[in-house]
């Protein structure tokens, strides 16, 4: 990685705009989750109306935040990286990036606005109906030739590895909303999928893991190989590492998703395979952890100082967490007591808040200055607010969810002395009520540390001139 | 090592990188869902498994569209107490016809996949306008617009579609598709109309009282797909042994 000769210009526009996209999902996405937190401890915020059901804003809060909120940063850090990695600026050009970032949130603006009206596949994650999905093939497609275009017309001899995880990410995940998404259409609006039962089962959740695997792992790890090394402004701590995380990760994680069908009428065989490969998960995952972790080294006093390399060393930590976490929750008799409970829920919001939505807000916090030639934020000061406060409610949220997901497992199981169920299913409804509202106080938080950040960013662009840093400062 | 050497080779070729990460995400895919489709004890060969009928597939579209599997999952599983609470444990058979499937991830609410019978309609009605009237305890929405008629106009194509995808309906079934789900709705529960003898054991009558001229609704539909689940097999006089795999 050298930097870029004067001779080559950088496509920035595009960028600028994904980024902007990408706080302003972000936001969004944290309020309609928070919202729907609230319903589950206060129900009578549904409303009762057709269009405010718990059962279809909450699609509206995963698309938010895994397609909107972190395909805008998958997007737009990959094309960011790829041009200063390649030393070359993007295949098709500013047209071609902003063709696809329009197309990218016309798809998922209409995806998110037809769930409150009922339109749904009626699959998690898959949700858009198949007219939505041949869009965001299109898109994906030409996302695709930008990406590859922009490598293979590249300058340097090496593709960086950054750009190995984006590549395997956008290769991938077109397989699999191809391959979940084969459907008869009825209408416009309504179609039946190809597979049914037990097959369509597991061809979801070979989708729907990988959706966790390639979508917001692959992706995010390539930002945490650009701009970990970058903002720390030490190399990755080894390349060995790299290659063997890289292809360790992509070839198991493909095998993991029977662990969503444990002890369902999915043959045992695939739900064996599915455990085995969860568990062997856990070591490229933390080899992956050892490689962002260790890059800090001779560099971690930065931790005091830089509240942008805060952000991104947590996630990575985070990220060890939630996959030691996911392959405990992996094995089968664990899976027993937390599937079906919110220690499932828990699980993916460590992953998501700690893990994907803290790299990107370091990535965030990294770019902006740069697309917008500034020296620095408007603020680091309000960036290690937005720290704390994401933090504390992220413990908040999946202390919550631990306790009332185990509680609720243990609950469903519990037997009195006579040898009957102890509790009926309403009983451990009731009791979850606390919990609803403690999880329900940290999404709040977290929301909050959204909002601290756009005004961050929007102070940031509109500055007119790069501002004098109170201390904490950094050596831009 | 030569090994990482090697690699060099694959990172400076984005082709070759590309092939390789095709080939190595391919494998797990491949080996997980390929044998799903060929191996026979995939599926329990059991009785009494039957397409729904039109006004329960009507209500099962309307089990998706309100994303009721956002909080029930229609999946039992082989654990002691799940079989006292719920039922015997679900087959890949009960769900073969459902496209998409059902079975969740969560449950907010208990599970569904043997709510049928469990309890009268009427319950299921009164519960759905209005969940807390029932159940004071309960964090579930009311569905009060489930009270309007059901638009029904394509039940003919849905079903056409569905056999597109491997669902037995028959050129009758298709073509007899509306007249059945009126007549599922509004026959009398005692008398054996045609839609009993392609359906068995469809439920028959409305689940709202209304007129006799008054349309099918949305609630009629719904309540008929609740009480349809889990009920097509006989679990009384299954022989289990052919259930082991």
């Amino acid at each position: 990685m050298q930097p870029a000769p004067a001779s080559v210009p950088y496509c920035e526009a595009v960028i600028r705009k994904f980024t902007l996209a990408a706080v302003i999902w972000g936001v969004l996405g944290f309020l309609f989750g928070d919202f729907i937190a609230w319903q589950l401890a206060f129900p009578a915020l549904n409303f009762d109306l057709e269009w405010t059901t718990f059962g279809r804003l909450r699609p509206m809060h995963t698309t938010a935040v895994i397609f909107a909120f972190g395909g805008n940063v998958l997007i737009g850090t990959s094309l960011y990286v790829v041009q200063r990695t390649c030393r070359a600026a993007l295949f098709g050009g500013e047209r071609l990036g902003s063709l696809i970032f329009w197309g990218y949130n016309l798809f998922v603006l209409l995806a998110i606005a037809s769930y409150p009206f009922g339109l749904t596949q009626g699959q998690e994650y898959a949700e858009p109906e198949w007219l939505l999905d041949l869009l965001l093939l299109v898109v994906w497609v030409l996302y695709l030739i930008q990406f590859a275009g922009t490598l293979i017309k590249r300058r340097e001899p090496h593709i960086y590895v950054a750009n190995w995880f984006y590549l395997a990410m956008i290769l991938t995940v077109t397989l699999l909303h191809v391959g979940n998404n084969l459907v008869v259409p009825v209408s416009l609006t309504k179609s039946y999928p190809l597979f049914g039962g037990v097959q369509n089962a597991m061809v979801q959740w070979w989708y729907g893991h990988n959706a966790v695997g390639f979508f917001l792992t692959a992706g995010f790890l390539g930002i945490m190989y650009y701009f970990v090394p970058k903002r720390a402004e030490r190399p990755v701590y080894s390349y060995r590492l790299s290659i063997v995380h890289f292809w360790s990760l992509i070839f198991l994680y493909i095998w993991a998703g029977p662990h969503h069908l444990h002890y369902t009428a999915l043959p045992d065989w695939a739900q064996t395979l599915g455990m085995t490969f969860s568990v062997m998960l856990w070591m490229p995952s933390w080899g992956g952890m050892i490689n962002g972790l260790m890059t800090l080294s001779g560099a971690w006093d930065k931790l005091r100082t830089d509240p942008v390399i805060r952000f991104l060393v947590t996630a990575v930590a985070f990220y060890g967490m939630a996959t030691f976490e996911g392959p405990l929750m992996a094995i089968r008799s664990v899976n027993a007591l937390s599937h079906y409970t919110d220690w499932g829920i828990g699980h993916v919001h460590s992953g998501a808040l700690g893990w994907v939505a803290f790299v990107s807000f370091g990535a965030i916090y990294f770019m902006v200055p740069r697309l917008w030639g500034r020296a620095e934020m408007y603020s680091l000061r309000l960036v290690g607010i937005h720290f704390w406060i994401a933090t504390v409610g992220i413990v908040l949220y999946i202390t919550a969810m631990w306790i009332s997901g185990i509680m609720q497992g243990v609950m469903w199981r519990a037997y009195d002395s006579y040898g009957f169920l102890q509790y009926s299913f309403v009983e451990t409804v009731k009791a979850m009520h606390p919990y609803y509202v403690i999880r329900a106080c940290g999404g709040a938080l977290f929301l909050a540390g959204g909002l601290v950040m756009a005004y961050n960013v929007v102070r940031t662009i509109r500055g007119a001139a790069p501002r004098a840093v109170p201390a904490p400062a950094v050596v831009p | 090592m030569s090994l990482f050497k090697h690699h060099a080779r694959i990172e400076t070729n984005a082709l070759l990188l590309a092939v390789g990460i095709l080939i190595t995400v391919s494998v797990g895919g491949l080996v997980e869902v390929a044998p799903l489709f060929s191996i026979e004890s995939t599926i329990e060969k059991v009785e009494g498994i039957r397409p729904y009928s039109p006004l329960e597939q009507a209500g099962r579209d309307l089990f998706l569209r309100e994303g009721c599997y956002n909080c029930h999952s229609q999946m039992i599983r082989p654990l002691r107490d799940e079989a006292e609470r719920y039922g015997h444990y679900s087959l890949a058979a009960e769900s073969k016809y459902d496209h998409p499937f059902q079975w969740g991830s969560k449950r907010t609410g208990p599970d569904l996949a043997r709510v049928g019978g469990k309890y009268a309609s009427d319950w299921h009605v009164r519960h759905l306008i209005d969940p807390r009237a029932v159940v004071p305890d309960s964090v579930m929405p009311g569905y009060p617009h489930l009270l309007r008629p059901l638009d029904y106009h394509d039940i003919g194509d849905r079903l056409r579609a569905l056999r597109r995808v491997g669902v037995p309906y028959n050129e009758t079934a298709i073509a007899e598709a509306a007249h059945d789900l009126e007549e599922q709705a509004l026959a009398d529960p005692a008398s054996s109309p045609a839609v009993a003898q392609r359906y068995p054991r469809a439920r028959l009558g409305r689940a709202v009282e209304a007129a006799e001229e008054a349309p099918v609704t949305e609630m009629d539909a719904m309540v008929a797909y609740l009480q349809v689940l889990g009920t097509m097999v006989d679990f009384s006089r299954l022989d289990p042994a052919p259930l082991r795999r």
